[in-house]
């Protein structure tokens, strides 16, 4: 093993590779509750071709592979569960191409969120990006992957249906570029007209090969973003309030909130609506529109809107949201991790009981701020869990209640979004076998040697 | 529970039902059928006051006998589970205003600064107005004098809350309470009167004290020479004995008071609990009402009294070219300070631009 370390110094120079145990601390691990597992060695690559060549190396010496963004996932994605190589891709953080009129951005791996968001205010303000609520330093590339959701998922679909090209290193280390970048020098589709090989790589965490540079669509940014605020105490009307909201087309983004801590959240639904506009008549119009639609609540007093203090508007139109850090640390320890299942609207009742019904029994504080997909074909569920990190009690609990939520979720005609490898099996126990063969059929195909990311998407 | 002191016969005796008629938001002019429509109130009969009430506090004033129709009408609104806003946000006020707990207290001196559960307050008080006091203050809904729930049928609340508050406020051994809103001047001077509930210190209306520290400060006054629009909110109802000051305050400051119609005993409420329990579109036209007239008569400046009410309408104020501002602030200017309260222009580039060219003016 140490010609790999030696190969690796030569490939991306000594600086950037490290077998240190501090370095492999670090990187045995995520901020949620999988068990750390630590890599053999640490490598940050600043070019393609450099990760061509460890991908190479690492298929020669069948030594795994673990890409690494932000690692911010919470369900233990980037940790090695095999050891190997945990590839860090943050130095590759050019933003390569910006095409103002068909609207996308081609980033390397390792570009944030934050680095983008900043970019374009700079450079393009009437350009923006879906900015998910994790930290800026998210990358963009790992939160495609992961089939993230941000600020334009309402009306956009999550972050990987906004992917507008990928290249890609296969696991024998060629280069593959997808969409209509194959053909042309433009990113602009991912797929269509051609067969669609995005979904080769996207949702797969790594596992079928490393992506190194990704075309991303961008959007108008209007002059002007409000947000409002809607009440109500009853759960089963949530799903009725989010189709007539989403039916208007007005809304930019809807999260649906429920926590009992602070107290002024206790007993109720917070739908938090965004707007936006280019003018303040604009502005007004969806406002209006949306309150229309709700109307029929108001007059029966089972909902409202609630006004927006002009202190309390910068917090909720933060991008990316910091009311996620807050909450994390409600059991003074910083610890938080969610359950957040894919599922249709009318589930969010049964949902919101079992989050309570989990919450009470393993003594954990919750929360969920469930966002709204694509029109509402769909929402993801967040069943959240505060723990200590220095109550390994307290971590344990959470843990299960997670498991548990994951069973439900299933059960409930969800999909687990970024599943840990424990709840990637569920997935895959309950799947049609013909699909299961198929996914395995391709992960076999493209990663014959099973060097990348090994244990995840690996049916037992 | 306390219970309200209400004299049925001054009612009896009344022949103006100043209550219903003088209201801005119902039409009672014929003041026969107001008279048969309060009595319908004082009986505990269903009447369509309870419903269309948008909670003013107006009456408090309007009736000559201090009589408390305002708080009657609360009462009955409760007895009757008539919802002026939407369940779940009389909910949400409930909830965010009880007392957890996580209250701040200052190095109390026998005078000292009531906040209330107002946060905005914390920018505005500072500078040569409360260079000996700042620091004997306290804040928290411990010492919220609850007085809100007024707007949302729930006296109960106040009744349960108020005794313990007090109390609260007692303990920490102050004889002089500076109440920074007056809604809690008006919870002790009135409300707590109303219902048998002692108040063991002596309220101060921050008007008041404003007043006394401008005049031991007069030599430092530079007057504004401007024409402002006042704000008079829901609560300055509770005490309108206190808005004597305004003008006192404004004659230092050498500040105009336009004579407008939305003013004084004719004010109109900023609307924002009547978006909440009524609608946006009464609450639009209310609101546009009033800017509208403020404009008309040549505001420069819009005066707050209250801070809901600045948040309610600074934003619309500064989109009529008048500059939002509270009481303190402009007394502040005037003592040649920077105002403590920015204004709020996140995320509004257009106003920030507009401001901006108007403090080139």
């Amino acid at each position: 093993m140490s010609d790999v370390y030696e190969v690796l110094q030569k490939i991306v120079g000594k600086d950037y590779v490290s077998s240190r145990a501090e370095e492999r601390y670090f990187y045995g691990r995520d901020p949620g509750l999988m068990p750390p597992h630590e890599p053999d060695y640490v490598v940050m690559p600043k070019t393609t071709e450099e990760v061509q060549e460890i991908i190479k190396l690492a298929n020669r010496e069948k030594v795994p592979v673990t890409p690494k963004g932000g690692g911010l996932a919470l369900t233990g994605l980037v940790i090695p569960l095999k050891g190997g190589i945990v590839m860090d891709m943050k130095r590759m953080d050019r933003i390569l191409e910006l095409n103002e009129k068909a609207r996308y951005v081609v980033v390397e791996a390792g570009v944030t969120h934050g680095a983008l968001k900043s970019y374009l205010q700079k450079h393009h303000p009437h350009l923006r990006h879906s900015i998910p609520d994790s930290p800026p330093i998210a990358t963009i590339v790992a939160n495609a992957v992961i089939h993230g959701q941000g600020r334009l998922t309402q009306q956009r679909g999550f972050n990987s249906d906004m992917v507008s090209g990928l290249e890609v290193v296969l696991a024998t280390g060629e280069l593959c570029r997808i969409g209509s970048c194959a053909l042309s020098s433009q990113w602009f589709s991912k797929g269509p007209p051609l067969p669609d090989l995005s979904g080769l790589f996207l949702g797969w965490f790594g596992s079928t090969g490393i992506i190194t540079k990704l075309g991303m669509k961008l959007y108008p940014c209007k002059k002007i973003r409000d947000v409002m605020l809607f009440l109500t105490d009853k759960v089963d009307l949530v799903p009725e309030v989010i189709r007539k909201l989403t039916h208007t087309e007005m809304v930019e983004d809807i999260v649906v909130t429920a926590q009992p801590i602070p107290l002024r959240f206790k007993g109720n639904f917070y739908i938090v609506l965004f707007i936006t506009g280019d003018s303040e008549e604009e502005i007004e119009f969806k406002k209006k529109m949306a309150w229309e639609a709700l109307m029929v609540y108001f007059e029966s007093r089972d909902g409202g809107f609630v006004s927006v203090t002009p202190d309390m508007k910068p917090p909720f139109l933060a991008m990316p949201s910091k009311d996620t850090a807050r909450f994390a640390d409600v059991s003074k320890g910083g610890g938080f991790e969610y359950s957040g299942p894919i599922a249709p609207i009318d589930k969010y009742p049964v949902y919101l009981e079992k989050l309570e019904e989990l919450a009470s029994k393993y003594k954990l504080f919750y929360s969920s701020a469930a966002r709204v997909i694509n029109g509402g074909h769909s929402m993801m569920f967040s069943f959240s869990y505060t723990f200590n990190r220095a109550n390994p009690d307290e971590m344990k609990r959470a843990k299960v209640a997670l498991d548990e939520a994951a069973e439900f979720a299933l059960e409930e005609d969800g999909v687990i979004w970024k599943p840990n490898i424990n709840e990637q099996q569920m997935v895959m126990e309950r799947m049609d076998p013909n699909t299961l063969k198929l996914m395995t059929s391709i992960k076999q195909l493209l990663d014959p040697n099973r060097i990348m990311n090994p244990g995840n998407w690996e049916a037992k | 529970m306390p219970e309200l002191k209400f004299d049925k016969t001054k009612c009896a005796e009344c022949k103006a039902t100043s209550c219903l008629v003088k209201c801005q938001y119902m039409d009672f002019k014929d003041k026969d059928k107001a008279k048969k429509e309060w009595q319908k109130v004082i009986n505990g009969e269903d009447s369509s006051v309870l419903e269309a009430c948008t909670t003013c506090y107006a009456c408090e004033e309007y009736c000559p006998f201090g009589n408390h129709p305002f708080y009657m009408i609360v009462e009955r609104q409760e007895e009757k589970d008539i919802l002026p806003a939407p369940r779940p946000i009389v909910t949400m006020w409930i909830n965010q205003c009880e007392p957890v707990g996580r209250f701040m207290v200052g190095k109390i001196e026998e005078k000292a600064l009531s906040y209330c559960f107002m946060p905005q307050l914390n920018a505005l008080v500072g500078g040569k107005l409360f260079e000996n006091i700042a620091h004997s203050s306290f804040f928290g809904q411990e010492f919220f004098c609850n007085v809100v729930y007024l707007h949302y049928a729930k006296m109960s609340v106040i009744k349960d809350r108020l005794p313990k508050v007090i109390e609260n406020i007692a303990r920490l051994g102050v004889k002089e309470v500076i109440c920074l809103h007056d809604e809690c001047y008006g919870c002790f001077t009135s409300l707590a009167p109303a219902y048998g509930i002692e108040v063991p210190f002596k309220p101060i209306h921050y008007y008041e004290f404003l007043y006394n520290r401008l005049k031991e400060l007069e030599n430092e006054i530079k007057p504004l020479n401007v024409k402002v629009a006042y704000q008079r909110n829901c609560s300055a109802r509770l005490c309108p004995e206190t808005d004597h000051y305004v003008d006192d305050i404004f004659g230092l400051l050498g500040v105009e008071r336009i004579k407008r119609e939305y003013d004084r005993k004719n004010a109109l409420c900023c609307a924002e609990i009547i978006r909440m329990a009524k609608g946006p579109a009464m609450a639009d036209d209310l609101q546009k009402k009033n800017i509208d007239d403020m404009v008309k008569f040549g505001a420069k400046y819009c005066v707050f009294n209250c801070p809901a009410c600045y948040d309610s309408l600074a934003e619309k104020v500064i989109k009529a070219g008048i500059d939002p501002i509270h009481m303190i602030d402009l007394c502040r200017l005037a003592l040649g300070e920077e105002r403590g309260q920015k204004l709020p222009l996140e995320g509004m580039p257009a106003l920030q631009a507009a401001m901006e060219d108007r403090q080139y003016e």
